[in-house]
């Protein structure tokens, strides 16, 4: 599969309170956490994000709350993958369990400026950064999460092995 | 091959003599636990499963407690969905207000974990219950519907870093210092995807208080889980506490660790971590002058009996400076009794704190104690991040309840010994 778009790009350490903020919580319709998504770092993400864009950032994206209602944000934006230098480990979980692609390449994650268009293989992990003309190959899931990803998430693939 | 201490309890819950750092495996668990906020997605996710029954209806724990009692119409219908579906499946450990209390310091008190258990909680601080020698992490809504459901949990066995502590700490230094200062020295993704496995001789010297609160925060160092030996303190708390049989697992003399730290008690001082991560720790010492608007004493973290005892040594014949909003919330409705007939929620008051029925509450920014834009608050909770407790302009930093307390009188970030 083939994912393109336009970066928004972050730094270290982005955390579900900014993600997603606390105040919102009371809901967990995609399309109302959408509205509020990444809004206490960059306000201007909702208005200008548009289906396929990518989330490049640097260490431990999703770094904090256990909150699935993060990676479901970011998802119903229309964001079509995360890559990251590395990612926080419940937010990695999160992340396979609900379906949203994320990838870890830190030099990509590193060299990729905001504004960039960028195109990514899923199928052979290569990042392709079409502005600057380069490209990385960043790190495949292990066999075990394909399958959960190539179901739909972690529940279908309960359902599929009943 | 040795196994550390996490690896053998995983190896014994997925029915394998061995496991190696980077294994997947599928563990059996031993409990479930969801809260307000993520059990209705969860819920929402179990519809999706062709059997609704759950695996064991005395194996979860559902506990409301983020936005409880509720602070609008929205959450009230959250917690309308879960209590529907705890009466639905008969689920035997569903806590609503009157019995609740923040999960962390509910479901170790209520004797629902013991060493030895594989426990997932749709909560980041789930972790806490590694002071008991259980293995506990945070997950999301969809690993708490698949255990809900299952019973089991996919887990990737994770690598250590040992972390040894030796000496004693000196009086006001608690388990919130040493794990700030744990934190300060690895950072937040010092520990990622990683066990903290604590040992040496200076375990002995915290208590089960200190422990928890060091536990409850190695997600705050990207850990996925932090753990104890089970001593004879960690015995007299599951003795007092839980009926379950309980097995303490030690990690082997050949486990392999990542990377060693040394962490001597004697030589901390206070501690507090400054804005917007946890990792921004400095020393009492080196604060300089910080002016607080607020106070927050409670939390998961630090809401416990004898977090509640040393904010009580601090503020008792002193008032809380004339402009500091100072609140105090004990952790559980079992704490909220002690400290009443203890004498302590006297002294709260007296001083001019409020005090709150147990609730999450200004914790994650929900309600009761919300920052205005630029204030500031010193609090005794686990995170600092933008907005955490308010308006995205508003700081937070964390330290423990001694330095909370001396802080509201001093109206400004203090030592306890500078009053
Ligand atoms: S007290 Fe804070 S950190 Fe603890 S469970 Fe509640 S919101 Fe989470």
């Amino acid at each position: 599969m083939k994912l393109e778009g336009t970066v928004f790009k972050y730094g270290d350490n982005v955390d579900t309170d900014v993600i997603i903020p606390a105040r919102y919580l009371n809901s967990s319709d995609p399309k109302e956490l959408a509205a509020h998504c990444m809004e206490d770092i960059d306000k201007d993400f909702t208005t200008k994000v548009k289906s396929g864009d990518i989330i490049v950032a640097a260490k431990n994206f999703g770094c904090g709350s256990s909150r699935e209602h993060a990676p479901i944000a970011i998802k119903a934006s229309g964001v079509s993958i995360v890559i990251a230098e590395t990612f926080a480990r419940i937010f990695y979980r999160n992340s396979i369990n609900i379906g949203l692609p994320i990838m870890e390449c830190p030099e990509a994650a590193r060299e990729i400026k905001s504004g960039d268009q960028v195109e990514v293989d899923l199928d052979s992990g290569i990042v392709t950064d079409v502005t600057q003309g380069k490209s990385w190959k960043g790190q495949a899931f292990p066999p075990f999460m394909q399958n959960i990803i190539s179901a739909g998430g972690l529940i279908p693939y309960i359902n599929s092995k009943d | 091959m040795g196994m550390t201490m996490t690896q053998k309890i995983l190896a014994h819950a997925a029915g394998l003599q061995e496991v190696h750092a980077g294994d997947l495996i599928e563990a059996n668990l031993d409990l479930v636990l969801g809260n307000d906020i993520t059990s209705p997605v969860a819920i929402k996710e179990m519809d999706k499963f062709t059997s609704d029954k759950v695996f064991d209806k005395d194996k979860i724990a559902l506990v409301m407690d983020h936005f409880i009692p509720n602070k609008d119409i929205k959450s009230a219908e959250h917690c309308k969905c879960v209590r529907e579906y705890a009466r639905k499946h008969d689920i035997t450990n569903y806590f609503d207000v009157g019995q609740m209390g923040i999960e962390h310091a509910l479901l170790p008190e209520k004797g629902l974990v013991v060493a030895g258990d594989v426990v997932i909680g749709a909560d980041s601080h789930t972790c806490t219950y590694g002071a008991l020698g259980a293995f506990s992490t945070g997950v999301g809504s969809t690993d708490m519907a698949a255990g809900c459901v299952t019973g089991k949990a996919w887990f990737k066995v994770p690598s250590a870093i040992k972390i040894v502590l030796t000496g004693k700490p000196s009086e006001y230094v608690s388990g919130k210092d040493v794990i700030l200062h744990i934190i300060g020295r690895i950072g937040v993704d010092g520990a990622l995807y990683k066990s903290m496995e604590f040992t040496g001789e200076g375990v002995a010297n915290l208590s089960m208080d200190d422990r928890f609160t060091i536990a409850n925060m190695a997600i705050e160092a990207g850990g996925k889980n932090g753990i104890f030996p089970v001593d004879d303190k960690a015995v007299a708390y599951m003795q007092e506490h839980s009926t379950k049989t309980w097995t303490a697992y030690e990690a082997d003399e050949d486990a392999q660790y990542d990377e060693e730290l040394v962490v001597d008690l004697s030589t901390l001082r206070p501690t507090v971590s400054f804005p917007h991560l946890p990792e921004n720790a400095r020393t009492i010492d080196e604060v300089g002058d910080v002016k607080i608007d607020q106070a927050v004493i409670g939390s998961c973290t630090n809401g416990r009996i004898s977090d509640l005892r040393a904010a009580a040594r601090v503020l008792e014949g002193r008032r809380v400076a004339k402009d500091v909003r100072c609140i105090v919330i004990p952790a559980t409705q079992k704490v909220y009794l002690q400290a009443l007939e203890e004498g302590l929620l006297k002294i709260f008051i007296e001083a001019g704190a409020v005090v709150s029925t147990p609730t999450c509450g200004p914790c994650l920014g929900g309600y009761m104690g919300i920052l205005a834009s630029g204030e500031r608050c010193i609090s005794t909770t686990n995170r600092n991040f933008v907005g955490r407790m308010g308006a995205v302009d508003s700081e937070v930093y964390l330290a423990s309840p001694a330095v909370a307390a001396a802080s509201a009188v001093a109206g400004k970030i203090v030592s306890p010994e500078s009053l």
